[in-house]
This record gives C-alpha cells, structure tokens and sequence, in this order.
C-alpha cells in the first residue's frame, strides 16, 4: 500500500540483520556513530551504500572522514609475541654465557640482524669466536613500540615511522571511516516509496502521500527499445544534397550504374588511347556485350522534365521554359561530331587526331564517374540552351585495389553549372561559398589537369587538424571540345565539380579505413551511435 | 599522373635558388604540379619526387622540369629549337618497307650531333625513354623509341618487316646472337621486358631496323642490338621511333630532341634525317620543329579569366609558358600565338587560356559568387520516393546498411538458392572474385552485412533502399537500374512478422491499404495491396509470400517477396541465427 510506513523496501543485508536499520538504530542511540566502531567488521563499501541510501533521504548526514593507520607486518607481529630479534640474540647469549659465532642459532637472517643491534645497545660484546653478554637484564624498544602500534593503530613517536616502515615491521593503510548523525527527515525506519507515479494513484489520489523513491541523477536513462537509425554517410549526403538544395540546384537521374565507352570517355573528350580507359582502372562488362548507339534515355528525360516542370509555374516572368525547344536533339549528329573532334579536330580544336575505334564507343564500363550522367544532361541541354544547375550524389566504379582509402565503389558528389559569360574566378567564388557551407574555409586552387576540362582547378582548403592544405575536390570548365560537340553555344560556359562523398566524412569522423564507413564490413553499432550530421559545425 | 626523380641540388642550381620546403612547395602549387616527396635524410643524393599532370610530357624529365620553371619564372625565355644538317648537306635516309604496315607502319627519326653526356645526363635520356614508354606511349604499343651510337652504324637505314626466324642479333647486353623466335623465349621470363611481346608475337612479320650492312639497330618495340648501344661516350646519337599512332610519334620525337639537344656542342641544334615511306604517303624529313602558329582571343582569353587585360599584357603572361605570343597587327583582338613543340598538349585557345591564367596565378583572379538566373532546387523524383521509404523504416526502429554493389555470382544466386536466371550484369575484368556481377538482389550485401556484424546484440533490424541493376535487351546501355527496398530481421527467432509489420508500415505510409485479392479484383480504382503465399527456394517453406500491388485503376503486379529465410541460406552465409528478409521494387510508386 503507497504511503504507509513498514520496513525498509530492499534491505542491505549484513550478518543476520539489516545495516540501514542498525545504522538508524545506533543513531538514535548515540546520536553520532564512528562507523569503525560501531561495525568494525563491515566492509567500507557496504557502510557507505547503506549510508548513502539514508543520506538521500536526507534521514541522516554523515562527514567521511580518511586517515592513516598502522598496521604490523608478520614479521612485527611476531616481534610483539616473542620479543625483538635484538632482544633473541642477547637472551640466547645470556642462557649460554658463552655463544660461538658460529652457533646455528645465530646463522639466521633475523640473527644476524639483532647481532648488530645489540652491539648497538650494548647488550653483548665480541669476545674472540664467540658472544659473551653485557648486561643481566634489557628493556626490549622495539618490542614495546611494536606493542603500542597493536594496541594503538599509530605509532608512539611519529619519528619511529620511518625507520619501522624500513625494517617492514609495519605498515601504513589509508581508512575510509564515517560519522552518522541524525538529518533534516530523520526517522527510525524507511518509509515505503513508490519509483513511479501510474494512472491507480492518480485515480485514487494516494499520490498525494505517497513518498517516492528518489531518482538517481547520475545515471544514464533508459534505452529507447529499437531504435532506427539512419546511415552515416547517407547523412553526409543528405546534407550535400540540402546545400545543392539551398543553392538553387536540380538532381541528375543517375539510375544507371552500366554506361558505355562512348558517354563514360568518349563524349567527355576522353581519348581512347587514355590510361583511364585500361582494364586495371575501369570495369568492363562482359555480358551484355556491347551497348546500343547513342540515343535518348526516356527515364532521364521524363524525371529532368517533370523536376523543370516543378518550377514553371513558379518562375512566371522570364520564362525560358515556355519557349519551344530551339531544335531537336540529333543523336547520330552528335556521335559525327565526338568522333570528328578526336580523330581529325573540329570546333576550334586540333583534336587528339588518333584513328577513332567505333567499336570502343559501344563498350559497356561500369560508370567511372557520374560525369557520364552529367554529360547525357549537358547534351539534352542543347534542345534548349539555357542557364542550369545540376548536381548528383551516387555510386561509381573503379577497378582498384581495395586497401583503407580505396574501394571499388565509392560516391561522387558532382555540381554542373552552365550560363553565359561564367568566368573562373567565378567559379572559385561559388566554390568558397558552396565548401563554406561544410565549414571549409580559406579555399586556394592549384592548376591541374583534366581530359574535359580546361581550366583545371585542384580545391584545397585549410585543415585546422592537420595543420596544412588538403585537397578537398576538383573543379574546372568543360571543354569546348566536349560542349560544342553537344551543340551547345559558344557563349554558354559550363563549370564542374565534383568530390568523393567518403573522403569529407572520413575527415568529418576521423576515420582511416574507407571499408569502416562503405560496404558490410561497417560496425552496426557505429550506425546506431553516429551523431547528426552538421557540417557546418567543427 | 607519373612521378619524376629529380636530384635537388641540381634543380635548385638550375633554379638559380636553394628553397625552403614550403618554397617550393609553393611554386609547384601555382604551376600545377606537385612535390610529393623529398628524400633529404633518406637517400644521397637527395631527390624531389614531383608529380607531373599525364598531358605534360615535355616535363618527363629533370632537363623539362628545370626548363619549364625557369621560364615560368621568368630567368630564362623559351629555346629556340633548330634543324642543323650535315654540312654537306647529305641527310640520313631511312627507307620504310611496305611490310611494316602489316605491324608498325610508322617512323619517324633524329640525330643529336656532338652530344656531351654526364652520368646524370645520360640517366636522365634514358629515363625519359622509359617515362614516355610507359605514359603516351601506352606501353610501348603505340610508339617505341631505340637510341643508337651513330658512330657505329652507317647510313642508309631501312625499316623493315620480317618473319621472326629470318631476323637474327644479338639484343642489348647480350653477346649470343639469337633469332626473332628465340628472342621471344628468351625474354618470357624477363620481369621488365616480357610485358612488351605480346605486341608483335603473334604477328607473322617483325620490325627490324637494319643499317646499310645489315647491322641491326632495333626490333621495335621490344629490344636494341648490343652492337649500337650508346654510352657515356657517345658522341652521335641516332634516334629511331616506331609508331602505330601517327601523331604521338612526332610528339615523342620532339620531346626526346627538345630536352637533350641543350647538350650538343651547338645547342638546341637536332640534325633531321629523311624517311623515304612513298607506299603510305610519310616521306618526309624528321623532326619538324616548326612551333605551331594558332591565334587566340584576347577577349575571350580575359572574359573567362574574368581579367581586362591589354594584349600585349597577356602575350607576356603567354610567354611564361613557353609561348611566344604578339598582338596581331590585322586584328585588334587576336594574339597571334606560337606553340613550341614541345607543348603538344595544347589543342585549342582554351588551353592557351587556361596558360594564362595560370601565369596570372589562379589565387590572383577576382573571385565573385557567379550571378545566374538558373534557380530550380528539385529532388530527383526516384530519390524523394526512396527517401520516405527511408525515413519510415528508420522510424520503424530500422537501422539502415550501405552494402556493396558489386558482389560474387554465388552470393547473388547459388547462396540464396537461386539459379542463374540470366538477368545479372556481368563484369569482364574483376581483380577479385569478390565483384563477379552487379546484384540484382540487396539480400546478400544485408545477409553479409549481419555475417560482419554477428557479435551485435540480436535482434539486428536492417535496412536499404539502393539500386540493383538488370539487363535489359531495349535499353542503349542494355541494362537497368531498379530501386529496391530490403530489410532483414535476425534474432533469436526468426521475425516473420516483424518484416511483415514493416511492410504494412512502410505500404500504409504510402498510402496503400491492405487489401484482399478480392478487394482488388471488385474494385480496380482502390490502391491496395495483399500477400500470397509463395513458392521460393530462398525462404522456408510456408513462410514465404509474394507481395502484390494494385495501383488505382492499374493491374495489380507482384512487386517483391518477404519470409523467413532457409535455414541453408542462413548456412550459405554463415548465420547461426534465423532470420527474415523483405524485398520489393520501389519505382512502382513512382
């Protein structure tokens, strides 16, 4: 029944009788209880728990109180019984008057030890081979001191500690004791406590007198049972796709993890002949064979088409939208003009002039880089040239091998942004903004090479940790002979970026093998504990 | 991107400057290349490790790097590279057989007259070789390059092709002479060489490069004769190459005779040598080292830039980078622009461009957050649907997995006890058994995600929603991406119905009802969707049913299964523990 008194709910049990209530009982007593005294036989760790259970209650207070005692050793212990080894070798010498030194009662370490020091004291002398006593009658010291520190836990003079302590006759112990007095709620007994409030004692309104049992503040709670959680680097993607988001950006349909020589390499001004294009860096299939000629992939343009309609009602003025496409996009025309541009040089361009293999183009790869997605996007632009932003975040492919920063999969975070009159500095300010956003700062750019674009641009930014510039991604403006090719304008500049979605995370979470954050060797656990991602935040 | 050696101090005296670490490091950042190691401390002489970007091949060696910085800093102004023939005015002659268009159609040549080689020299020549091998000459495959002591050969040269018996030396730092055929044998076993003769193994006729007493000089690409071996001593060096690709043989031509003719005793001099190869139209002298004359805008140079520059400001900054470049006096916007040949990297003004700017110093441009109209933030349709799914099931008390894509045949279908049913995409060359196929199931990443993780306190309640990929006959790249959903219950009992409450969950959170077939059948405007027990080898008999979907006014589709997995799957994938696995194909709800 809640509310009425009766004995101590979970009783701490000591001997036969419960500690909590002898406590409470001795308190009551003597009003302050030595607990050395009064349960000298009770572990520190037990008092202190039935202690702490009445003190929360605030039933009782007590002071703890630490001090040092000391202890004999066995050896000091046996001193106190048969008196010192000193005090032992006079008395062997005084029974026999005459003792040879090479008495076995004094080949003993101990012998030898009281040898010295009843030299010291005088007691027997050095009489040719043998001992000879001084004196009839000795006060053993050591003997009484020891004595005191029995009966006293301390020693007599604080100066004999030292010297006790070296000849390990004793022993010095830290003691935890505790003094009990009554408290603020004092009582004789523990009331009943109820650990929670439930829907019975509101109903009846015994809650009213119910006493309940204090909560311990400095546990963690309970476990939330089966809790979901959602994949760390699915979150670090999440996060990139909210800033492309914010930044006015339109998600790419990368639903195809197949593409083929020709928009993998080929379309992106990427020569045949080209290191990447070799067996040891990128995956071919074998089955299907061979891919089909370019062409229009309708699930790619009905998902482009119905994420660009989204917005034409809301850009009522300046509707570039609404206006018809400016041609048709001509396929078989486009594959002319990538193969012209290689082989022989076009649009501007001397061109790589290598015999171009069509059979190369029909090649199926597992995709490379989303690049591939992003040039089928570049090229459907071309229908109807326009200012756009692009991005995507998803899986490619390299045929590596797989150490702690390498994996055959990884994911590519990509940005395309196509306008008039874009310039490069341009392209670094976007950048500094975008990479703020993740809290990358002091951005520098490093001349770099590319197939597709021209300029080339290494990011770097400052890494606080690390103490110097890291690499964080690469950027650039694609080609002229890449765009052109497509039939996009002159004018129309186009920027890409891209970085791997792992390498930030692993940086983020100080992670140093790649197969810890991607694939089925991740720890579940890792998933369940990640914190949220902000990336802003140091 | 290859990685040159390049010994410090020498490239530093050549510099004109001992820099710091971060000095150099530095001026590498703003030209575009990278120091990737230094090795004071740990090798003598120290060396600087640099990275050179794959279409720099005129920086191959320490002669281009130091060249290269040196006019990028301005200490010293492009060399201007010469013909310079005999002086009596009789050049070399190489004949080209018809012959060799059945292996290695095209040569090109040069001659380094009264060349002054070091040993630092001459390793750096023949690291040269080696680097422009292995880089744009694709392993030799496209171009080979054999280098002759001239003064132990003489002219005329043919270039022929041969069957392997019919063709008998003694190759490089070998005394016994040996045939075509014999050669192959000998040089199987050769770590360094044996990569190179399956170019022309198979082929019934070899390149052989003879001179005029049929003294051979090379059998391109594989080896040199001993006989003309150059060494520290030679004075004339005969440069033969041999090429499948027309263009990067001229291109390898150049920058072997660029960079190493500094040392001959008249600098920067190359003697050309004349190929006769009337049958395919190569007759020519070789090397031309003509700059190639090309025109730039300096608008377009300065709006990309985003600079306003005078012409003849960026004519200097052009000439940073080995161009020499002025101000048209016909056009007030063209720069009339010289490429050396030593930059066959350059294809197009953008190039030109991208020069510049790097010689104005991309962290010099007036950085600016572009203006652009375009303005449409959109979610890709396919990922807003996979993201609720997503959401919910992490909600349902789900944790989500990221497997791999790639998996084994066996894991994919003999450890699910499936057959092969066709439908897998293939790959051709995995470097381990590991990626065999694209899945078409997330069962064995989730299945192999548990196996890693099998000291996690059961129950474990996972998740994905990812592509699988099909092959598809209709489609350009014949083959499909598929967005599924699967989860996997394994416990200490098998979860049969905790996968089918996520199932109801994730089906109502999509605003389908559950519904009998019945239902359905009377009404086909009703989204719904009902299970059926199904017959699958991959799940226990009698636990295991088909999911079937009724769009409104749609035919109703099975669109995936869900039971309690065989317990010889759970052994396929080392699971002691029972488990229960749900599939369905997400893009129905498109």
């Amino acid at each position: 029944m809640p509310g009425t008194r009766g004995p101590v709910p979970v009783p701490v049990q000591n001997g036969d009788g419960d500690l909590t209530l002898q406590i409470l009982q001795a308190v009551n007593e003597h009003d302050i209880v030595k607990s050395a005294d009064t349960f000298p036989n009770t572990s520190q760790t037990v008092i202190k728990a039935a202690l702490d259970r009445l003190a929360s209650r605030s039933m009782i207070e007590y002071d703890t109180k630490d001090s040092e005692e000391v202890r004999l050793t066995d050896e000091g212990q046996q001193i106190v019984a048969e008196g010192s080894h000193e005090y032992k070798v006079w008395d062997a010498v005084r029974q026999a008057g005459r003792l040879s030194l090479k008495d076995p009662v004094l080949a003993t370490a101990a012998a030898k030890a009281g040898q010295g020091k009843a030299f010291k004291n005088k007691w027997v002398k050095k009489d040719g081979d043998a001992l000879v006593p001084l004196t009839d009658a000795v006060t053993d010291t050591t003997r009484d001191d020891l004595q005191y520190v029995a009966d006293h836990r301390a020693v007599r003079r604080a100066d004999d500690l030292k010297e006790l302590r070296k000849r390990t006759l004793v022993t010095t112990l830290k003691v935890i004791a505790y003094e009990a007095r009554k408290g603020p709620k004092w009582a004789l007994e523990i009331p009943v406590e109820v650990t929670d409030l439930t829907a019975d004692m509101l109903a009846d309104g015994s809650w009213e007198k119910a006493t309940f049992k204090p909560y311990n503040f400095k546990a963690l709670g309970e476990q939330s049972p089966g809790t979901g959680a959602l994949h760390p680097l699915n979150k670090v993607r999440e996060e990139f796709r909210k800033i492309f988001f914010n930044l006015g950006f339109t998600e790419m349909p990368t639903g195809r993890f197949v593409d083929t020589g020709f928009w993998n390499f080929d379309a992106l001004f990427v020569p045949q002949q080209h290191p990447a294009r070799d067996l040891q860096d990128t995956f071919y299939v074998s089955d299907p064979a061979e891919a089909g000629p370019p062409g229009p992939d309708p699930e790619a343009d009905a998902a482009l088409a119905a994420m660009e309609e989204e917005d034409r009602d809301e850009e009522s003025s300046n509707q570039p939208l609404t206006a018809p496409p400016t041609r048709t996009l001509d396929y078989a025309q486009y594959y002319q003009n990538v193969r012209s541009v290689h082989q022989d040089g076009a649009f501007g361009s001397i061109g790589y002039r290598y015999p171009y293999t069509d059979a190369e183009t029909r090649r199926l790869v597992l995709r490379t880089h989303t690049t591939a997605v992003s040039t089928y996007c570049l090229h459907r632009l071309a229908a109807h040239p326009r200012p756009c932003k692009y991005f995507s975040i998803d899986r490619v492919f390299r045929n590596e091998t797989v150490d702690a920063t390498h994996l055959a999969e990884f994911h590519q975070v990509e940005g395309v942004i196509a306008d008039y009159a874009l310039t490069l500095g341009g392209l670094q300010g976007f950048l500094r903004r975008f990479f703020k956003k993740m809290g990358l700062v002091g951005l520098k750019f490093k001349p770099a090479y590319n197939p597709y674009t021209e300029p080339s641009m290494e990011v770097f930014a400052w890494h606080q940790g690390l103490g110097k510039l890291v690499e964080i991604g690469n950027s650039g403006m694609f080609r002229p002979e890449m765009l052109l090719a497509m039939g996009l304008p002159e004018d129309l500049r186009v920027y890409g970026f891209g970085l791997s979605l792992e390498r930030p995370t692993m940086i983020k979470y100080g992670i140093d093998n790649i197969r810890e954050l991607l694939g089925h060797k991740v720890d579940l656990g890792f998933i369940e504990r990640n914190a949220a991602v902000r990336l802003d935040k140091a | 991107m290859p990685t040159i050696g390049v010994n410090k101090a020498e490239l530093y005296k050549e510099l004109g400057k001992e820099y710091t670490r971060d000095d150099f490091d530095e001026l590498c950042f703003e030209f575009g290349i990278e120091l990737d190691e230094d090795t004071t401390g740990t090798e003598e002489p120290p060396q600087l490790k640099i990275e050179i970007p794959a279409n720099r091949y005129d920086m191959l060696c320490f002669e281009g790097i130091a060249m290269n910085l040196n006019v990028f800093l301005g200490r010293q102004s492009m060399p201007n590279y010469t013909l310079k023939p005999p002086s009596n005015g009789q050049l070399l002659t190489v004949t080209v057989s018809e012959d060799t268009a059945k292996i290695r159609q095209y040569f090109s040549c040069a001659v380094l007259r009264n060349i002054k080689f070091t040993k630092a020299r001459y390793e750096s020549f023949i690291a040269l070789q080696d680097k422009l091998h292995q880089n744009l000459a694709r392993q030799r495959t496209l171009v080979a390059i054999g280098t002759h002591d001239l003064d132990t050969i003489e002219g005329p040269f043919t270039y022929e092709a041969l069957p392997p018996d019919e063709i008998k030396f003694a190759p490089l730092n070998q005394t016994k002479e040996m045939t075509g055929t014999q050669m192959m044998e000998f040089y199987e076993k050769d770590k360094h060489l044996s990569r190179y003769l399956p170019i022309i193994r198979s082929s019934p006729v070899y390149p052989i490069i003879y001179d005029k007493n049929r003294t051979v000089l090379s059998m391109p690409p594989i080896i040199n004769s001993n006989h003309s071996k150059i060494t520290l001593d030679t004075k004339n060096v005969f440069i033969d190459i041999t090429a499948t690709d027309k263009t990067k043989l001229e291109i390898v031509n150049h920058i072997i005779v660029t960079m190493f003719s500094q040392y001959c005793e008249e600098p920067f001099t190359v003697e050309p040598v004349k190929i006769i190869s009337d049958h395919n139209g190569e007759t020519r002298e070789t090397p031309d080292l003509t700059p190639r004359s090309t025109q730039a805008s300096a608008a377009y140079i300065n709006s990309v830039c985003g600079l306003s520059e005078s012409r003849q400001t960026l004519c200097d900054l052009l000439k940073k980078m080995c161009y020499h470049a002025k101000p048209s006096t016909t056009d007030e916007d063209i720069l009339d622009v010289d490429i050396p040949v030593t930059r066959a990297d350059v294809l197009h003004q953008a190039d030109i461009m991208e020069d510049a700017a790097i010689a104005y110093g991309f962290n010099n441009l007036p950085r600016h957050f572009p203006t652009t109209q375009a303005a449409t933030a959109a979610a890709l349709p396919i990922n807003k649907l996979a993201d609720i799914v997503r959401l919910e099931s992490a909600m349902a008390g789900w944790a989500e997995v990221m497997p791999l894509i790639l998996c084994s045949h066996d894991e994919n279908y003999a450890w699910l006890n499936k057959s092969d049913d066709g439908k897998a995409v293939r790959l051709a060359n995995p470097k381990t058994a590991e990626y065999q196929i694209v899945r078409t199931s997330l069962l064995p990443g989730l299945l192999k995600t548990i196996r890693e993780n099998r000291r996690h306190a059961v129950p474990m309640k996972i998740f994905e929603v990812s592509d699988v990929a099909f092959k598809d006959a209709k489609a350009e790249r014949r083959s499909r991406n598929e967005r599924h959903f699967a989860a996997c219950w394994y416990g200490k009992s098998a979860g049969f119905e905790q996968v089918h409450g996520l199932l109801d969950r994730i089906m109502l959170m999509l605003k389908s009802a559950f519904i009998t077939r019945e239902d359905g059948l009377k009404d086909p405007a009703v989204q719904g969707y009902w299970i059926e027990e199904v017959d699958d080898s991959t799940y226990l008999p009698g636990h295991a049913a088909a999911i079937y979907l009724q769009l409104a006014g749609g035919k109703a589709q099975q669109i995936g299964t869900f039971g309690m997995l065989h317990p010889t799957v759970l052994k396929h994938f080392e699971l002691p523990f029972p488990a229960s696995t749900l599939e369905l194909n997400v893009e129905v709800f498109l």
